[in-house]
């Protein structure tokens, strides 16, 4: 098991955001986690980094309880996030993000690291001397990814990378999960709420309700199960809210 | 009167035509009275006389000048979005060094260097430049922390006042010189700066200012109120000035003397012009520090806090560890400063502390354009001499101070020089640097 949580609860001040998730993650895979607006996805993804910290339960990572670690220590034992909204850094260039994101690596790594993100992404090689802030929203999105992999994560969150794009940057991402989950053998949890391209993507999902795990099953099943596709892949409806199941 | 509304549009002429009617109407409006009639002295009485001619002149001048202006104004506008479309992406690529910045670089540093030399007749010059160079330096201190790190500090002048209190008391109670005070008052002020960034890791912008701002105070107030310690209000005399390699710049007496050693004959402007080159070399050496530190993990660091804290964290950067070293590291430089202000000074007291030279240095690093070194120059020449300059204008100086200030900030909101070099690039030939 690569990543495992149980009985997560979180906070935000007094706002109880999420109500013991229990969520694992195995090594080469991809797991999506869909939800409404609102649902916890993130705060999810972020109390991993203990962003918030989480207010009960534990957060293990290769054996190891990660629960308590400083966010900087979690990032160092092995994985890597590519935050919600982006978050790169505007007026730093292309070039400089990326060695950001190489700060954990060794020196000697990061050219040949920078060679694979070239080719995985060849315009961030066209802008590598531009102001990241000067990108495209799409070309951002994929500058986050190449930055959460320069470090050589073994596990990849993906927060919403799908949020405010084009269509065919959209499409061009979830090619990306696909591709370095099945050439690179990165294990990959990703928060969606484009969960029509998230599912068919994944190995395995969960569907987050309220702060809590409502549904999961493999990707296929969520897809073909009534509720989640009422739910979330036809504009979700209120009034279809899936029920907990079992 | 709605044509007369300065315009953000480009105008067509006709409405140039109107706009310039508007303002020659009002022009008559106004010229009546002040240009059209003039009283005259008519034997003992005043006249009224008229002068239609000169009024018309009037009247025309303005309605062309107001035309030509607008045309002008249109063009120039035109011309800047011609070029604000055009360059974006193709600019941005060639960004790489800014060829006529490195060549300002060299030209101000000419310029320093070759200073006294020229002016080594005239104190007020030297002074003058000398004063410049110590707000450079603090300048180049407060950029590692406001510019890079993007911490903003309100109080810097604690670092700088504990920097001169240090020089001070370990040269008039301790007998210390110059140059061994200089590395412990260093020392001293980086502690200052963590003890400064310990509480408030947790804080940012507004909040952060704020607490900068006590600290600033505090050290102040300590200063005036401990009076064995400080002198209080009365502060610290007779500060030992810096010697020459050992050699004290004094008249003629036992001991070899720096004009005695070098057969010079006596005179102050020596001392003038020795204090001048140290605080150059300081400086330099302060900007040679922090451009080298910028290229370091840790000045990559820095400026990646200040653009996303949450995402530095996730890279893993200890951002504890990242922002108590921006303190120490700006602290330290400030203490730098202090040192030499108290040596160049003689005498220091709590007055020289106050809030209004933390604004001053924080407006160099603003005005400059956060975290540019040159910037930090320009402003600082800017904000030193334009009082100066202003001397013959007495009571007006600050306003013209402030003036300048707001028309910077209008012109050129992101300061004097904006540009931010990269720290690393790569060459079509795969070379780094």
């Amino acid at each position: 098991m690569m990543l495992q949580l149980s009985g997560v609860h979180a906070h935000y001040g007094a706002i109880h955001a999420l109500h013991g998730v229990d969520l694992a993650v195995q090594v080469g895979e991809v797991v999506t986690l869909i939800g409404a607006n609102g649902a916890g996805k993130s705060t999810l993804m972020m109390a991993i980094f203990g962003q918030p910290r989480a207010s009960g339960g534990r957060v293990v990572f290769d054996g190891e309880d990660i629960t308590r670690l400083p966010t900087h220590e979690i990032a160092r034992r092995g994985i890597a996030l590519v935050p919600e909204g982006r978050r790169i850094f505007p007026r730093m260039t292309v070039l400089e993000n990326l060695q950001m994101g190489a700060v954990l690596g060794e020196e000697m790594n990061f050219e040949v690291d920078l060679k694979r993100m070239y080719s995985l992404f060849p315009i961030l090689e066209e802008r590598c001397a531009q102001r990241a802030g000067t990108l495209s929203g799409g070309e951002q999105q994929m500058l986050a990814i190449a930055r959460a992999l320069m470090s050589r994560p073994q596990l990849l969150l993906l927060d919403e990378p799908s949020l405010g794009l084009a269509p065919l940057y959209i499409k061009k991402i979830f090619q990306i999960v696909r591709q370095l989950n099945r050439d690179h053998g990165m294990t990959i949890l990703l928060v969606e709420q484009n969960a029509h391209h998230a599912l068919r993507v994944a190995h395995r999902g969960y569907v987050l309700q309220h702060g809590q795990i409502i549904l999961s099953g493999t990707g296929l099943e969520l897809l073909a199960n009534p509720e989640v596709h009422a739910a979330y892949l036809e504009g979700g409806h209120a009034a279809a809210t899936p029920q907990p199941v079992g | 009167m709605a044509a007369l509304i300065l315009a953000h549009h480009q105008t067509s002429p006709a409405e140039r035509l109107k706009d310039a009617a508007a303002v020659a109407f009002i022009a008559l409006l106004l010229g009546i009275p002040m240009i059209g009639l003039l009283t005259v002295d008519q034997g003992g009485a005043l006249r009224i006389a008229t002068r239609w001619p000169a009024l018309f002149a009037f009247v025309a001048a303005c309605f062309v000048g107001r035309l030509v202006l607008r045309y002008a104004l249109d063009q120039w506008r035109a011309r800047q979005l011609a070029r604000d479309q055009a360059d974006t992406p193709a600019k941005e690529v060639s960004l790489a060094t800014n060829p006529l910045l490195n060549w300002i670089g060299w030209v101000a540093l000419g310029v320093s260097v070759a200073l006294p030399i020229v002016f080594a007749e005239n104190r007020y010059v030297v002074d003058t430049a000398t004063t410049v160079l110590i707000y450079v330096m603090l300048g180049w201190g407060l950029n590692v922390v406001v510019g890079l790190a993007g911490l903003l500090d309100l109080g810097y002048v604690a670092f700088y006042a504990v920097g001169a209190y240090t020089y001070g008391l370990l040269s008039t109670q301790f007998g210390w010189g110059f140059w061994s005070a200089l590395p412990v008052a260093g020392a001293i002020t980086a502690s200052f700066g963590v003890l400064l960034g310990w509480p408030t890791l947790r804080l940012r912008g507004d909040y952060l200012a704020i607490v900068t701002l006590g600290f600033g105070e505090i050290i102040r107030i300590i200063l005036v109120n401990w009076t064995e310690l400080s002198g209080g209000p009365n502060g610290i005399a007779s500060i030992p000035r810096p010697s020459f390699f050992g050699l004290p710049f004094k008249p003629p007496g036992d001991d070899p003397t720096f004009a005695s050693f070098f057969g010079l004959e006596y005179a102050t402007h020596q001392r003038i012009v020795f204090l001048y080159y140290l605080i150059l070399v300081l400086a330099l050496l302060t900007n040679l520090f922090v451009s080298r530190m910028r290229r370091l993990p840790i000045g990559r660091a820095w400026e990646a806090m200040r653009e996303d804290e949450i995402a530095c964290k996730a890279m893993g950067i200890n951002a504890r560890n990242v922002k108590l070293s921006a303190f120490a590291i700006g602290a330290m430089l400030g203490g730098f400063a202090g040192v030499f202000f108290a040596a160049r000074q003689g005498f220091i007291s709590p007055e020289s502390f106050t809030f209004s030279e933390s604004a001053i240095i924080l407006a160099i690093v603003v005005l400059g354009g956060m975290g540019s070194q040159l910037g930090v120059v320009l402003a600082s020449l800017v904000l030193v001499l334009l009082p100066e300059l202003g001397r013959d204008f007495a009571e007006y100086r600050m306003l013209l101070f402030g003036a300048a200030m707001i028309l910077i900030m209008i012109w050129k909101p992101g300061g004097i020089l904006s540009h931010r070099e990269p720290t690393l690039r790569y060459f079509a030939n795969g070379g780094r640097r």
